[in-house]
C-alpha cells in the first residue's frame, strides 16, 4: 500500500502540454478517479504514476521514495487496461499467476493465491478456459484478478470499463468498489464517465486541458463545481447555466425575466460582480415549478428518463435549461410554465474568469 | 412525409435468422424507436425499409404503395448512418447538396442554395459549410449528417445509432435537439437504438427487438410501466429492475427466505413466479416493513443508488439527493406495492387482475 | 462568453500513447535516430549520385583511377548515346572545322573526330518505353480498380478461388514462361509489336492490382456509397463520385508500382522485342561491347531512363506515403 505523490509533474510534447505542471496527493488506500474529457491528460498522468511514460519534468513519490526514473516492473504496481490486454495463449489460471511468477514464487502458494482471488472475483469456473472464449464483462474480471493476485503498492486502471457494454459496467462498477471496500488498496482510476467517477471515487479530480480543474470528493464537485467547466461537466446532463446582467440584487436574463438573488449571496456578487455579467447556475433538481414562479420559460422538448421526465425549457432563445419533474407531469412543446430555483441549490459564476463565486458571511 | 407499414418480414443472411415475421405500422411524422441489444435485428429493419437489403419474406409499404421491388435511390428515404455517412472528398455545403444534386431530382441551383442554407440554419453549423468534413468533430459531423437527411424532406428518415459514437454530453443535447427537431419538421422517423435511455426520451411510440422477433411495441410509459417479459424489464430502466424468485404460498408470494412477502390479490400465481421492483419503488424509511443491510453506496449527486442485502436477495435502492446511511448499517424499507412487476419463471408478464396498472 | 447547452471540450492538446524508453531522454534519442536516417540516406543516395555523375563526365574522366570528384561537366556523353556518328578522316576533320553551321553537338562530336550522322535508336526506345508503360499501367489500374470492387463489395461465388486464381498468375518465376510466350507471340504476330508488351505487362500488373486495391476499396466503409444510393444516386454514380477519390490514395500506390514494374522489366523485353518496340531496358546494355565500354553514355541512358519513374513518384508521392502504409493505420 502506498501514498502516491506528485510535484510539479508535466509532460510536454515539444511545446505542447499533455499535463502540465501538477501537484497531487494520493492518500493511502484512497480510490481517486481521474475524470475528464478525452484529451484532458488524465491517461497520460496514470501512465506517468506508472512509469510507462516517462516526465518531462518533476518528481513521483510513493511512499516518500523517489520512483520517478524506475522502470515500471521496479514501481510495484499493477496496472488495468481498458481492452483487458490478457495473453490469449495463456489460460486464464496462467494468466492471473503470470505477475506471480515473474516475482518466483513457489508453485503452491501460486495455487493458494490464484484461487483466493477467484473466489474473490467469482471466476473459479473460468480458471481452465482461455480468455479469448469469453464475455467482455468476464474478460476484465480475469484482468483485474491479475492485478488483484499480487497486492501491489498501488492499482492503476485505465477506463476498466469503457469497453464493456452498459449492462456489465453498472455490476462491473459496483463489483470493483466492493472490492476496494475490502482491500483498501491505494486506487487511481480514469475514466471520462462522470457517473462512473462519481459512484466510485473516495475523490474525484477533473481533468481538462492537461490542467486539474477541481479536486474533491463527489459530493463536492457536484454541489461546489469550482468552475464553469466543472459544472458542465459532472452531472447528467450537466448544471444549468444561464449568463445574465446583474445590478442590485437583481439578474437580468435575457428580455423577459429578472432573477432576485437569494439575500445570503447578496454580499458576494455585489463584491466581486458589482454591476456587470454574471452566470447563474443551478443543477436539474433545483428547479420548483409552481404558478407562481418568478422565472418563465417554454417546452423545447419534454422526455421520459424511467423513474421521472426530464422537461427542456427554453429560458432564453437557444438556451435550453434542463428541469426534472415528476413523470406524471406532461407538457406539449410551446407551452409556458414558470419555476423558481432552490435558493439553496444555486450558484453563480464570473463568466470572465469562468471561476465560481463563493459565499460570504454579511 | 409518410406511413410505414411492414408486414411479416423475414430476412436471413446464410443460416443465420436475422428477421423473422416483423410486422409494424409506424404513422405519419411519428418518431418510432426500435431497441435492443446487438444483433436483435434493428438495424436489418432499417435497411429492408431503405431497400439496401432485400428481405426474404413478407412485404413493405410506403403509405399504400408496396415498394418491395423498388431501388434503394427511387424511395425517397434518407439514411443518417452510426459514422461514415459523410463524403470525406467534399466539403459540408457539398455534402448536403450532394443528395439535392441526384439526377433523379433536378433542383435548380437556386433552391439547393437556399435548402442547404435554411437547413444549416436549422442545426447552427452555417459557420461550418465551407469546412472539409474531415476537419469536424464528432458531434458536427453528426449534425451535418442530419442535415444532409432534412435538406431534401424526404419520406422518413431512417437513424441508425446516430448518437452513439458520441460522448455523453454531445448525446444528450443532440437527443433533445433531434427530438425538437422531429416534431418541427413533421417527419416519420425510424431512429435505431441499443440504448433505452435514448429510446424512453426520444420515442413517441417504440418496438423493442431480441433475436430478429418484435417483444413488444408501445409508448415510453407502456414498455416502462408494463414490460411484457422479464428481457424488456430489464431492458429498459437504469439501474436496473430488481428481480427475484417468489413462491407462492397461503395467498401471498414469498420471497425464498421469507425475507420480502407480497399481497398475491388478483393474481392467479403459479407456485413459483418472478417479481420485478423498479429501484425508485424502494423508500428508506423507518417505518419501513422489511429490513436489510446496506452493502454499497453509489452517490451520483443528484440520487444515491443503494445497494441493499436481505437475507436472500440483493436489491437496489434509489433515495433521492445524499444518503447518509453508513455502510454495513440495517435499515428498514418500504415497496410501492402499486408499481409491482410479476412474471411467470419463463419470463411472460402477468397481468394483476383487479389492480390498477 | 456565449452560454450554450453543453458544448464539446476543447481538445488542444496532443497526447501520445508511445511507451518512451524510462531513462534514456527524448532530445538524445531524436538526434540519435535523425543521424541513422542522414546515414542510411548517404549510402542509399551514393550510387544514384555516382551515375549523375559519371554521365556528365568526358570520357577519360569517366574511367580515371581514382576517381574524379571534381571535373569539368559535358554533355558528350548524352551526345554519344543520342546520335549514330562516323569516324572522320584527317582531311574531312581539316574541312569540319572551317564549317560555321556546326550546332552545340556537332561541335562536341567533332571533338572526337566524329561527325553526326543521324539521331540514335535509343530516343526510340525510350518512347517505346514510355507508351507501353503508360498504357499497360492504365489498363491494369482500370480493370484492377473495377474488378477489385466488384471483389470488395458483392458476394462473388468462388470469391476467394478466383482471387487466390488471380494471384497465382504471379507465382512462376517469369523466366519460365518466356519461350512458351515467345512461341505463342510469334504465331500470333505480337512479336516486337507495342500492343504486345502492352498486353503482357497488363496481365501481369493486372493481379497484382486487384490484390492491392482490393485492400484499399476493403478500407472504404461501404456505408458511403449506401449513403449515396438512398441520396438517389445508381450504383456506378456511388463509384465514381464515393468510392474513386477516396480509393485515389491507393489508386496512387498501385499506379507507381505497376509503372515501375513495366518501366523496369528486361526479360521479356529483350526476348519479345527487336527493334520497332524495344524498349529502353533492354537497349541500354546493347550499348556495351562496341569498341569499348562508353560509360558516361551508359550513365546519361540510365539518369535519363530515371528521370520519368522520378518525376511519377513524386508527383504521387503525397498519396503513396498514405498509400503504401496502409495497412498500418486504420480510420477512426
Amino acid at each position: 500500500m502506498a501514498t502516491i505523490e506528485l510535484k510539479q509533474v508535466e509532460k510536454r510534447f515539444g511545446e505542447a502540454y499533455a499535463v502540465k505542471p501538477m501537484d497531487m496527493t494520493i492518500n493511502n488506500g484512497d480510490f481517486v478517479v481521474l475524470l475528464g474529457p478525452s484529451g484532458c491528460g488524465k491517461t497520460t498522468t496514470l501512465r506517468m504514476i506508472s512509469g510507462l511514460e516517462s516526465v518531462s519534468s518533476g518528481i513521483i513519490n510513493f511512499n516518500d521514495k523517489d520512483v520517478t526514473w524506475l522502470h515500471p516492473s521496479e514501481r510495484d504496481i499493477a496496472f488495468v487496461f481498458q481492452f483487458f490486454a490478457l495473453y490469449s495463449h495463456m489460460t486464464c489460471r496462467e494468466n492471473i499467476a503470470f505477475p506471480l511468477r515473474a516475482s518466483g514464487e513457489e508453485g503452491a502458494e501460486i495455487d493458494r493465491k490464484v484461487k483466493r482471488v477467484a473466489e474473490m472475483l467469482r471466476i473459479e469456473h473460468l480458471l481452465k478456459s482461455r480468455p479469448g472464449g469469453l464475455s467482455g464483462g468476464d474478460q476484465q474480471r480475469v484482468a483485474l484478478a491479475r492485478a488483484l493476485v499480487r497486492k501491489p503498492a498501488a492499482f492503476l486502471m485505465d477506463e476498466p470499463l469503457g469497453a464493456l457494454d452498459a449492462e456489465f459496467r453498472e455490476t462491473m462498477r459496483a463489483e470493483i468498489k466492493r472490492l476496494h471496500l475490502e482491500q483498501n488498496a491505494t486506487t487511481v482510476y480514469v475514466t471520462h464517465d462522470q457517473i462512473e467517477a462519481m459512484a466510485m471515487g473516495d475523490k474525484i479530480v477533473v481533468m481538462s486541458a492537461a490542467e486539474i480543474q477541481q479536486a474533491g470528493t463527489p459530493l463536492e464537485v457536484y454541489y461546489d463545481p469550482a468552475n464553469l467547466f466543472v459544472a458542465r461537466f459532472i452531472g447528467s446532463p450537466g448544471m444549468n447555466l444561464v449568463e445574465g446582467s446583474y445590478s442590485e440584487g437583481k439578474i437580468k436574463l435575457g428580455d423577459a425575466n429578472i432573477y432576485c438573488v437569494p439575500q445570503d449571496w447578496r454580499a458576494s456578487l455585489d463584491t466581486t460582480i458589482g454591476t456587470g455579467e454574471v452566470v447563474v447556475g443551478f443543477r436539474p433538481e433545483a428547479v420548483q415549478f409552481s404558478a407562481q414562479g418568478q422565472l418563465g420559460s417554454s417546452v423545447y422538448a419534454n422526455d421520459l428518463h424511467g423513474s421521472y421526465s426530464m422537461l427542456h425549457l427554453e429560458l432564453i432563445k437557444d438556451n435550453i435549461v434542463n428541469a426534472r419533474a415528476d413523470r406524471r407531469d406532461r407538457h406539449q412543446m410551446g407551452d409556458s410554465i414558470k419555476f423558481d430555483i432552490d435558493p439553496e441549490q444555486v450558484r453563480f459564476f464570473d463568466p470572465k474568469t469562468e471561476k465560481a463565486l463563493q459565499k460570504v458571511a454579511l | 412525409m409518410s406511413r410505414i407499414r411492414l408486414e411479416t418480414i423475414s430476412k436471413t443472411f446464410g443460416e443465420e435468422l436475422a428477421l423473422s415475421k416483423v410486422s409494424l405500422d409506424i404513422q405519419d411524422n411519428e418518431f418510432f424507436v426500435l431497441l435492443g441489444p446487438t444483433g436483435a435485428g434493428k438495424t436489418t429493419t432499417l435497411r429492408v425499409i431503405a431497400g439496401l437489403e432485400k428481405q426474404d419474406a413478407g412485404h413493405v409499404y410506403f403509405d399504400e404503395s408496396l415498394v418491395d421491388s423498388i431501388p434503394p435511390a427511387d424511395r425517397d428515404t434518407a439514411f443518417v448512418f452510426q459514422q461514415y455517412s459523410l463524403y470525406p472528398n467534399m466539403t459540408v455545403y457539398e455534402n448536403l447538396a450532394f443528395p439535392l444534386k441526384s439526377p433523379l431530382r433536378n433542383f435548380d441551383a437556386a433552391d439547393i442554395d437556399r435548402r442547404i442554407k435554411d437547413a444549416a440554419e436549422k442545426l447552427r453549423i452555417t459557420h461550418l459549410l465551407e469546412r472539409k468534413t474531415a476537419r469536424l468533430s464528432g458531434g458536427e459531423m453528426q449534425r451535418v449528417s442530419i442535415g444532409r437527411a432534412i435538406v431534401r424532406k424526404p419520406r422518413v428518415f431512417l437513424m441508425d445509432e446516430p448518437l452513439s459514437n458520441l460522448d455523453a454530453k454531445l448525446r444528450e443535447s443532440l437527443r433533445v435537439e433531434l427530438k425538437h427537431l422531429q416534431k418541427t419538421q413533421e417527419v416519420t422517423t425510424l431512429f435505431v437504438t441499443h440504448d433505452q435511455i435514448e429510446a424512453l426520451t426520444m420515442a413517441d411510440r417504440l418496438a423493442v427487438l431480441n433475436n430478429g422477433k418484435i417483444i413488444q411495441i408501445g409508448s415510453p410509459d407502456d414498455i416502462y410501466d408494463r414490460p411484457a417479459s422479464t428481457f424488456v424489464a430489464q431492458l429498459v430502466g437504469t439501474p436496473r429492475i430488481n428481480l427475484f424468485e417468489t413462491e407462492f404460498a397461503g395467498g401471498k408470494l414469498h420471497s425464498l427466505k421469507n425475507a420480502l412477502e407480497f399481497d398475491a390479490t388478483g393474481l392467479e400465481p403459479a407456485s413459483k413466479t418472478l417479481v420485478g421492483i423498479r429501484p425508485e419503488d424502494i423508500s428508506i424509511s423507518a417505518q419501513g416493513t422489511f429490513h436489510a443491510k446496506v452493502v454499497l453506496k453509489e452517490p451520483l449527486g443528484v440520487e444515491t443508488i443503494v445497494h441493499l442485502q436481505t437475507e436472500d436477495n440483493k436489491l437496489l435502492a434509489i433515495v433521492p439527493g445524499i444518503s447518509h446511511h453508513q455502510i454495513g448499517e440495517t435499515v428498514k424499507f418500504e415497496v410501492n406495492s402499486d408499481r409491482l412487476h410479476f412474471f411467470t419463471t419463463e419470463g411472460e408478464r402477468i397481468e394483476a387482475k383487479g389492480v390498477a396498472a | 462568453m456565449a452560454l450554450r447547452s453543453p458544448s464539446a471540450p476543447k481538445q488542444d492538446v496532443v497526447i501520445s500513447t508511445r511507451v518512451d524508453k524510462v531513462g534514456l531522454r527524448p532530445a538524445l534519442l531524436r538526434n540519435f535516430r535523425a543521424g541513422l536516417a542522414v546515414v542510411a540516406a548517404l549510402i542509399m543516395l551514393l550510387p544514384a549520385v555516382w551515375m549523375s555523375m559519371t554521365a556528365f563526365k568526358s570520357r577519360p574522366d569517366a574511367v580515371s583511377v581514382p576517381p574524379k570528384v571534381f571535373f569539368t561537366p559535358t554533355l558528350e556523353g548524352f551526345v554519344s548515346l543520342l546520335t549514330d556518328r562516323r569516324q572522320l578522316s584527317n582531311t574531312e576533320l581539316e574541312d569540319y572545322k572551317q564549317r560555321t553551321d556546326l550546332n552545340w553537338m556537332d561541335k562536341l562530336a567533332l571533338k572526337r573526330g566524329q561527325a553526326i550522322i543521324g539521331w540514335s535508336e535509343f530516343p526510340k526506345h525510350l518512347r517505346n518505353s514510355i507508351i507501353i508503360s503508360v498504357t499497360s499501367t492504365f489498363l491494369s489500374i482500370f480493370f484492377g480498380v473495377l474488378a477489385a470492387y466488384a471483389f470488395s463489395r458483392f458476394k462473388i461465388p468462388g470469391e476467394s478461388d478466383l482471387l487466390f486464381f488471380i494471384l497465382s498468375t504471379r507465382m512462376l518465376p517469369p523466366v519460365v514462361v518466356t519461350i512458351p510466350i515467345f512461341l505463342m507471340y510469334r504465331a500470333l504476330g505480337l512479336f516486337d509489336t507495342h500492343i504486345g508488351l502492352i498486353l503482357l505487362y497488363t496481365a501481369f500488373n493486372l493481379s497484382f492490382a486487384v490484390w492491392l486495391m482490393k485492400g484499399f476499396i476493403d478500407e472504404i466503409p461501404k456505408e458511403y456509397e449506401e449513403a449515396a444510393l438512398v441520396d438517389g444516386y445508381t450504383r456506378l454514380q456511388a463509384f465514381r463520385k464515393i468510392v474513386l477519390p477516396q480509393a485515389i490514395t491507393g489508386i496512387a500506390a498501385t499506379t507507381v508500382f505497376s509503372f515501375i514494374f513495366a518501366w523496369n522489366e528486361y526479360a521479356f523485353a529483350l526476348m519479345l522485342t527487336s527493334s520497332a518496340a524495344r524498349t529502353a531496358p533492354p537497349s541500354l546494355p546493347s550499348r556495351i561491347g562496341t569498341g569499348g565500354v562508353e560509360w558516361a553514355a551508359i550513365a546519361a541512358g540510365s539518369l535519363l531512363f530515371l528521370i520519368p519513374a522520378i518525376i511519377l513518384t513524386f508527383a504521387l508521392r503525397k498519396h503513396l506515403l498514405r498509400g503504401v502504409t496502409f495497412g498500418a493505420i486504420r480510420k477512426g
